[in-house]
């Protein structure tokens, strides 16, 4: 049984080594090469640090580094405060597991169709400007870059809207794990006001539990490509944007500064850990002197009032956002001040049925294929814990948080260079591998904790019954865990449709999905088309959520016990 | 033929758990072992049954019906376990719970289902095979849980607590419930409990642990 458990282990260990590291590394080295000089096809094999003065001397390469800066760290911070905020204010109503069900929708739309979605409400003509009009008296829309302003505050408000829901739901999490009600009431006894408690007591325990969270959504706000595209500045563009165009200049020397940088994208990422990692301590230390002191700072409620009051306008901007989404897709005549179309049809539909079939088939094989390689890994990386009967290693926690952690552009170039030479660049398989790099880690993270959570007795018993541990694992664990499962499915589907760079460069632009369209129509294409597509690539998360729901309550509808565990 | 551990020891992390212990149960008897809680009397049975968690190491021989049990893996030790939560399977149904019991040398659809129906007339629970376990009541899974053990045909028996949960009318009707088929089926069982009142009940020897 033992040697069982280690065979199962090694095999786990090359997938992933072969599968998931060695790409990253090897996408890594395949960019900086050329950051540094040396890129052989176009004759250059001197290392040099020219490609660094290039990227310098790029034109808005500097404001594209301060507007990265300012519109990731803006966010995070914002979002990070709010999302405190909100949950202080309303964790006594939302606590527990079921809190987290509102923020499905909000969790399970991909970037890009909230971002679409965001356009129709922001935009000069959009939807807000419309409910304005009457009382406002405009006839026309008005003169005003609310998106794709240069300050790129639109695009703060478009990641504001989907980490907020993110950040919530770890932050419920991991309120659960703490004695949130008795740490009040001892506080609140001794005299310190509820914001006050929340601040000096309940937030330091939470933060590690959401520390690694909070850093995927940091580099996700500094690198991210498909948000910026569609809410963010254009000229110049946030850094990972303004990368992208230069790796698909047509001017294959590009590549050199391009790929300095990408380089230096990732050391954004990287010095903005270090920046929050900093703050920490800092915090950390002023902290205890102010805690010291005692104050009992009753007046602080209207602080968690405030955020309270914003992320419920975000999120009904969002909400709006996505509405907008499908009624753009079924408006035919809807000139400006109209709050609604003027007249309906499902002409956008039939007009774009080609593409969007196509759009829609790649996207179905491309998430069922990833979610489920990345499900088969996990399940047996979970099992070959429970053979070992040992937990998870510190450094095999962070492998699985690497790929979030790491700026996509920051490597995909060079992993297409990899792919390339491995002869499946532009195929669907090399799509399906980079996009199972940002599956895995968030099907393993969501399924860790249920199957560790799984009373090992329950295994135990089966065993004393004369059960394999293939029969446990088949007729024990996997239907017992069939709804965390599901979620996880879920969810690895949600991550598969948003992905837009691994797509867009391992699929040499010849594996167009529902993502990929939607985002490249965005910019000045027919709204009702753009609203066809965001439509349907907001939907199929949706669909993967409700399946998730709906399976395991059919399947176990005469189960209470495994009713309501999540 | 009897289950004999030998100089039984766990070592855990921070050094052995109890001093090394040896002890002989003879077939349709059970023999209880008394202890403090957090003395080790559930790791102790996972070591007979071969369960214990990464950490733990058993010095000494757990011996069954004179084969010695180290290093057999514990579906093949045929050691039934019952533990004070019934433990059964939320998936299934309670018949279908018992079958995951009943092993795969009874043949035929028919037989099978007529051995489980006749372990739960066994156990009182006719008619009860299409239930979702979590309508039992907590002596009626406890029942279901005894019957999906012995349905096994365990060469031996280890009983964690199974009573404790209980409240005292059932406690005595589980008792004799369990000692009367530990005596039917004639195979050694052994208890650890830290309530008195199972140990006598049981009729058994008494050993105690970490005094």
């Amino acid at each position: 049984m033992r040697s069982d458990g280690r065979l199962l282990r090694g095999a786990v260990l090359a997938a992933v080594g072969a599968g998931l590291l060695a790409p990253i590394a090897l996408g890594l080295w395949e960019t900086l090469r050329p950051a540094f000089g040396v890129l052989p096809a176009l004759g250059r094999t001197v290392w040099s640090l020219e490609p660094w003065a290039e990227l310098a001397a790029l034109p808005g390469v500097r404001t594209s580094l301060m507007l990265t800066l300012w519109t990731g760290i803006g966010s995070t911070v914002l979002s990070l405060l709010l999302a405190l905020g909100a949950a202080a204010a309303l964790h006594d109503r939302i606590g527990g597991g079921r809190g987290g069900r509102w923020l499905t929708p909000f969790l399970a739309i991909p970037h890009a169709a909230m971002a679409v979605g965001l356009a129709f409400v922001l935009a000069p003509s959009g939807w807000l400007a419309r409910l304005l009009a009457e009382p406002l008296g405009w006839t026309r829309p008005p003169d005003l870059a609310s998106v794709n302003d240069p300050w790129g505050l639109a695009l703060m408000i478009g990641l504001m809207i989907k980490e907020i829901p993110f950040l919530l739901l770890v932050i419920l999490a991991g309120l659960g794990q703490l004695p949130v009600r008795r740490h009040m009431a001892m506080g609140r006894a001794l005299g310190y006001g509820r914001g006050i408690v929340w601040i000096k007591v309940i937030v330091p325990q939470l933060w590690p539990l959401i520390r690694l969270p909070v850093w995927v959504v940091l580099s996700y706000a500094l690198s991210n490509v498909d948000m910026a595209l569609v809410l963010g500045p254009s000229t110049p563009p946030v850094l990972a944007v303004a990368v992208m165009r230069w790796f698909t200049d047509p001017d294959l020397a590009m590549l050199l500064p391009a790929s300095a940088g990408a380089i230096l994208q990732a050391g954004v990422v990287l010095a903005g850990v270090a920046l929050f990692g900093a703050a920490e301590l800092a915090a950390a230390r002023l902290g205890r002197c102010w805690l010291r002191r005692g104050g009992r700072g009753l007046s602080f409620e209207p602080g968690l009032l405030l955020a309270r009051g914003l992320v419920l306008a975000l999120l009904a901007t969002g909400a709006l956002a996505m509405l907008s989404l499908a009624v753009w897709s079924v408006a035919w005549r809807w000139s400006f001040p109209h709050v609604l179309p003027e007249s309906w049809s499902a002409k956008p539909w039939q007009m774009a049925e080609r593409g969007w079939r196509e759009a829609l088939g790649n996207t179905l094989v491309l998430a069922a294929a990833s979610v489920a390689v990345s499900l088969a890994l996990a399940v047996a990386w979970l099992e070959g814990e429970d053979r070992a009967r040992r937990g998870r290693a510190g450094w095999a926690e962070a492998l699985i948080y690497l790929p979030l952690l790491l700026p996509q552009i920051g490597f995909l170039y060079g992993l297409n260079v990899v792919f390339l030479r491995l002869g499946v660049g532009g195929t669907t398989l090399a799509v399906i591998w980079a996009q199972a790099l940002f599956v895995f880690p968030y099907v393993m993270i969501t399924l860790s904790d249920p199957w560790r959570a799984l009373d090992p007795r329950l295994v135990n018993a089966a065993a004393a019954l004369g059960a394999s541990p293939l029969r446990r694992l088949w007729a024990v664990k996997l239907p017992v865990l069939l709804r965390p499962i599901a979620t996880a499915a879920a969810i690895g589907v949600a991550v598969s449709v948003a992905q837009y760079l691994p797509t867009l460069f391992m699929g040499a632009g010849r594996v167009p999905t529902l993502t990929t369209e939607a985002v490249t129509l965005s910019s000045g294409a027919d709204r009702r088309i753009v609203g066809v597509y965001a439509t349907l690539q907001a939907a199929l998360p949706f669909a993967a959520y409700g399946l998730a729901f709906l399976v395991p309550a059919l399947l176990h509808r005469n189960r209470a016990d495994l009713r309501g565990t999540a | 033929m009897s289950l004999r551990l030998d100089a039984l020891e766990i070592v855990g992390p921070g050094g052995a758990l109890f001093p090394p212990l040896s002890l002989e149960v003879a077939r349709g008897t059970v023999v209880t072992v008394m202890g403090p809680s957090g003395v080790g009397k559930s790791t102790l049975l996972d070591a007979i049954g071969g369960h214990l968690a990464h950490g733990f190491r058993a010095r000494g021989r757990v011996v069954l019906n004179g084969r010695d049990m180290t290093g057999i893996a514990p579906e093949r030790r045929r050691i039934g376990l019952m533990f004070q939560d019934a433990l059964l399977f939320p998936h299934l149904s309670v018949g279908d719970n018992l079958a995951f019991g009943l092993p795969p040398s009874v043949r035929g659809r028919a037989a099978r289902a007529a051995r489980v129906d006749r372990a739960l007339e066994d156990a009182g629970l006719s008619g009860f095979g299409d239930r979702d376990p979590a309508s039992l009541s907590g002596g009626q899974r406890a029942r279901a849980a005894l019957m999906r053990t012995l349905l096994a045909a365990p060469d031996a028996l280890l009983l964690d607590e199974p009573f404790s949960k209980l409240d005292a009318g059932l406690r005595d009707e589980l008792r004799s419930f369990t000692r009367s088929h530990v005596e039917t089926a004639r195979i050694p069982a052994l208890l650890v409990t830290h309530d008195p009142d199972d140990a006598a009940a049981m009729g058994g020897g008494v050993v105690q642990l970490g005094a």
